[in-house]
């Protein structure tokens, strides 16, 4: 059998548009720069090199990528089955509670029983985040934008009362001080340090693994071939004898499990307990990668480092120039615009060459 | 729980609700709009944000509420363009572009608000104005008749909606490019026309959702001030069966459901804050459980028209 030949008209325009997008969206925010009598030049710069000018920019960087990376990765699994999964902060939340909960309960188990375990809690936490909405919408037709929102507040509403309670640290209370924060994690669960001093840690390795194992799932088995038709077309897959619903609520299940174990990554990896605006808006952000990454793990990786950088960068930003990192929100919102409205031309080119090859095939 | 029980108390929870339902009854009618033309925009959170923001910014430094709601109307105008050419020209995948607005409002309002402003600061917003004799009705009085006037604009506009989408023109041209937008062009309605002028209407009456927190309810601008209340309103329309009244019902639920919360707080009844704060989501969630009610739903909803594709 003859290998199906690599499109390169296609991973062209695939690259070309995202890369497009990301430059006209930089280019709006010279405007607003300019508009606040910020020189865009300085701003940029200053923002480059924090998360791109230094080994510890460079490293913080991939740090950042990490849960991108992630939550990324099951929002492609999610999108590809055309489910729109908003509750990528809510499954982060609740993986990130296992993440401090499975530490601190079994202080006592050894590192390489820990690790896995609380991994794997944190995967389910986010999956059965992902399963409600997801049950929700195969059976009685909820649309799961809106649950997963919803699912977002209630998350964040049961981290606060985990922290208020169980799980605030007992030295604070002790203190008086009653921080909004757990107690620190036992040593033996934090991920390795891949780089000291910098805080590039071992998650960084797991998130590649887990985006190349959402790649073999979309592009390799059954399963995924599954979720892909149901996807581009739910009444052809359902005639076909596919079951619509079921990989609907798999995939909206599979995306919150990536997030969930997300969320228990950035526990264990970097913040070694569990604290308020733990988040940083990464579901969100995770969105923003995963459609510039082109729906796909592989196209994801790039893109998840670049928006890590950003992230990096509109910290340092804001220090050196005092432009708020705000900015960067605004960013990110305008390469959504850009990129979602220039599907239309991808869209279009494709037919377009579609016609012609047929053209082509009848001569 | 004595204390919740008594008049004084549940009048206050009534009237609380009514001030709390008044930016849901703005954004969800007008995302009703939006929606029964078939276009979804999930971006209201993110204009009211944005024209929250314009709203406090002009009224503080110009002293006129009527200056700083204008401000918030032509913010909600100007968002409402920019997704109604992505959305429909440009035909984007509604549920991406829509969060590509939230984030543009969330990130640019809290940009200017740190840049122009920087610290909290109060405005006199708009005060109560009591009607001549309902007011001192017994018990609904106070409750209904002695609020803002952007919160009387919100309950009129439900009947008002109601007649603009049932009794005339344009609320059929609406549903025709909702329901079959090839059959409506067909006859000569320009899809795309009409799609921009709902989706407008809608994001000119989210912005003044965002007024009604910033100079009537709350007075103040913070980051992230909505907290997600554009989406719940989004929500509210499922809920509403897209119905104007079905929205009022809707908004009012979630806002007693709220306002149950607050005053639990405020009377110290022994529950968690978060766990109180949780109930309206648990409930919005039940809610759409109960009605995902597909049969209302506008046939071509979350669909771009392409001409000479069914």
């Amino acid at each position: 059998m003859k290998r199906p030949e690599l499109d390169w008209g296609k991973i062209a325009l695939n690259v070309l548009l995202p890369v497009a997008g990301v430059i006209a969206a930089l280019c709006v925010g010279a405007v607003m720069l300019l508009a606040l009598k910020v020189n865009p030049i300085t701003a940029y710069s200053a923002l480059f090199n924090g998360a791109m000018g230094s080994t510890f920019g460079l490293t913080q960087t991939l740090v950042k990528a990490t849960p991108l990376l992630l939550v990324g990765s099951g929002i492609c699994i999610a999108f590809r089955a055309n489910v729109i999964n908003i509750g990528g902060e809510g499954q982060i939340i609740v993986g990130a509670l296992m993440g401090a909960w499975v530490p601190l309960t079994f202080h006592y188990w050894p590192g390489w029983a820990l690790i896995p375990a609380t991994c794997v809690m944190g995967f389910l936490a986010g999956a059965a985040w992902g399963f409600i909405p997801g049950i929700l919408k195969a059976r009685l037709r909820v649309n799961e934008i809106l649950s997963t929102i919803m699912m977002n507040a209630i998350a964040l509403q049961l981290m606060n009362l985990l922290l208020q309670g169980p799980l605030m640290d007992p030295e604070g209370i002790a203190r008086g001080t009653f921080l909004a924060q757990s107690a620190q994690l036992p040593k033996q669960a934090w991920l390795a340090r891949l780089l000291p001093p910098t805080l590039l840690h071992s998650g960084a390795i797991i998130a590649v693994v887990l985006a190349l194992l959402a790649y073999i799932l979309l592009w390799k088995t059954t399963i995924g071939y599954s979720i892909r038709a149901v996807g581009l077309n739910p009444s052809a897959s359902r005639y076909s004898g596919i079951r619509v619903p079921f990989y609907e609520a798999l995939s909206l299940t599979l995306a919150g499990g990536f997030s969930g174990l997300a969320g228990a990554i950035e526990v264990i990896g970097v913040q070694h307990r569990l604290m308020d605006g733990l988040t940083s808006g990464y579901g969100f952000t995770g969105i923003v990668a995963a459609l510039l990454g082109g729906l796909h793990p592989l196209g994801l990786i790039p893109a998840s480092v670049v928006f890590g950088g950003l992230l990096v960068g509109a910290d340092k930003m804001q220090r050196a120039v005092q432009v708020p990192s705000s900015l960067v929100t605004a960013i990110l919102g305008i390469i959504v615009l850009f990129v979602s409205g220039a599907a239309l031309w991808s869209r279009r080119w494709s037919a377009k060459r579609l016609a012609r090859q047929r053209l082509g095939g009848g001569a | 729980m004595k204390g919740l029980l008594s008049w004084n108390v549940l009048s206050g929870i009534l009237n609380t609700m009514i001030g709390l339902a008044t930016p849901f009854l703005f954004a969800a009618l007008g995302e009703t709009f939006a929606q029964t033309a078939g276009v979804v925009n999930l971006g209201v959170d993110g204009i009211m944000l944005l024209s929250a923001f314009a709203a406090f910014y002009v009224t503080l430094s110009s002293g006129s509420l009527a200056l700083g709601l204008l401000a918030a109307l032509l913010v909600g105008l100007a968002m409402g363009l920019l997704m109604s050419f992505v959305s429909v020209t440009l035909k984007a995948e509604q549920g991406v572009s829509g969060i590509g607005l939230y984030m543009f409002g969330l990130g640019m309002s809290s940009l200017l608000f740190k840049v122009l402003i920087g610290t909290v600061k109060t405005v006199d917003g708009f005060k109560p104005i009591a009607i001549p004799l309902l007011s001192n009705l017994p018990f609904v009085g106070p409750i209904l008749f002695r609020a803002n006037i952007l919160t009387y604009c919100a309950f009129l506009l439900v009947p008002a909606s109601w007649w603009l989408l049932e009794k005339t023109n344009l609320g059929l041209k609406l549903k025709a490019v909702g329901q079959n937008p090839a059959a409506a062009d067909s006859v000569g309605i320009s899809v795309s026309r009409v799609r921009y002028l709902a989706v407008c209407m809608g994001a000119v009456l989210a912005g003044a959702a965002g007024a009604s927190l910033s100079i009537a309810q709350l007075n103040l601008f913070q980051d992230n001030l909505t907290a997600g209340q554009g989406f719940i309103a989004v929500a509210l329309v499922y809920f509403g069966g897209w119905r104007p009244v079905g929205v009022l019902a809707g908004a009012l639920l979630f806002s007693v459901a709220n306002s149950f919360q607050l005053w639990v707080q405020v009377l110290g009844v022994k529950v968690p804050s978060s766990l109180a704060v949780m109930l309206p989501y648990v409930l919005t969630i039940l809610a759409l459980t109960v009605t995902a009610n597909r049969a209302r739903q506008p046939a071509a909803l979350n669909k771009p028209f392409e001409r000479g594709e069914s």
